[in-house]
């Protein structure tokens, strides 16, 4: 069976006709979610997309943290059942919903950043990664004002010895994240946030590079690892 | 009526880039004796009848709840 992603769609939202699109390009439906809509539909995955919900007021996605979607996505999430992507203002959403330790703020040097930028990706064991090798260097495209991702030393280096970094910026932050961090994941490995943008780069004519799209095969990787099916043939 | 205000202000320990930069235009406009600049926000609550410990105590929860992010920033009530 083809597996099913929601994509939420905020009032701000940006990039969800692109995440809806590299889901599809990867194999699986994309299914549209509504903010206002409490019911996820039954999906297998979600996608939290880029853009400005709210038109970040208050805080990056201080007001998307409550929307009505969140009810059931949040217990989901947090007990490690539902795998959860967070692409750019959806990383500052989950952040915010405190389904991942941290908090993104202002950029270092005040500026928008929108580049293509080279990331590292360093852990493999999440739901959204498995199809990288650790190590493996992409290059996805960065478009972000508040991407500088910040925590105190003991989370930053709880994360770290729990393998829990899971793409980090090659060179200096671009934006003034500490450790370099561009993104993270949660103790199960089935939320992950981060800054760059995987769902922009699944196409030769579009994007930078196709380094995006194993971000969206290796969830249809997990899902079939996971599936009741797979549980049965494991016995 | 009364009005209760809530300031929230970014941890001391976190980079305020938007308050070096306001430091370093008071520094080129001439404005002397400007050690350093932290930015933060202030919130106008207009609560129902008085500001009494109740009131109060909501708009606390309302403050680590929604107004500010108990990870990079601090709170505080008062009303005025």
């Amino acid at each position: 069976m083809t597996a099913r992603v929601g994509v939420v769609t905020f009032p701000g939202s940006l990039d969800d006709r692109d995440a809806a699109r590299a889901v599809r390009l990867a194999g699986a439906d994309p299914v549209p979610l509504w903010h206002d809509d409490p019911d996820l539909k039954g999906v297998d995955a979600v996608v939290l997309p880029g853009g400005f919900s709210y038109g970040d007021y208050l805080r990056c996605g201080a007001i998307a943290r409550f929307a009505p979607v969140m009810n059931e996505l949040v217990p989901a999430a947090r007990s490690g059942t539902l795998p959860v992507l967070g692409i750019c203002n959806g990383f500052q959403i989950l952040c915010e919903s405190h389904l991942l330790p941290g908090a993104l703020t202002r950029n270092r040097s005040l500026r928008f950043v929108n580049r293509e930028q080279a990331v590292r990706v360093e852990s493999t064991a999440t739901a959204w990664t498995n199809r990288y090798t650790e190590g493996e260097e992409i290059r996805i495209v960065l478009k972000s004002g508040e991407g500088n991702f910040v925590a105190d030393d003991a989370t930053l280096d709880e994360l770290e010895r729990s393998g829990r970094v899971v793409v980090r910026y090659v060179g200096e932050a671009p934006n003034g994240a500490r450790r370099g961090i561009a993104g993270i994941s949660n103790e199960h490995g089935n939320v992950v946030g981060l800054m760059p943008h995987p769902e922009h780069a699944v196409e030769e004519l579009t994007g930078p590079s196709t380094h995006g799209l194993d971000f969206f095969t290796s969830l249809l990787a997990h899902l079939a690892d996971t599936s009741p099916a797979a549980a049965a043939a494991t016995g | 009526m009364a009005r209760v205000v809530v300031d929230v202000m970014l941890k001391p320990e976190i980079l305020d880039p938007q308050g070096q930069a306001i430091a370093g235009a008071c520094e080129r406009l001439g404005f002397s004796g400007i050690r350093g600049v932290r930015q933060g926000k202030r919130f106008e609550v207009e609560v129902e009848g008085e500001a009494d410990d109740a009131a109060l105590a909501e708009v606390r929860r309302m403050a680590e709840t929604l107004l500010a992010n108990p990870v990079i920033e601090d709170f505080s009530v008062r009303v005025e």
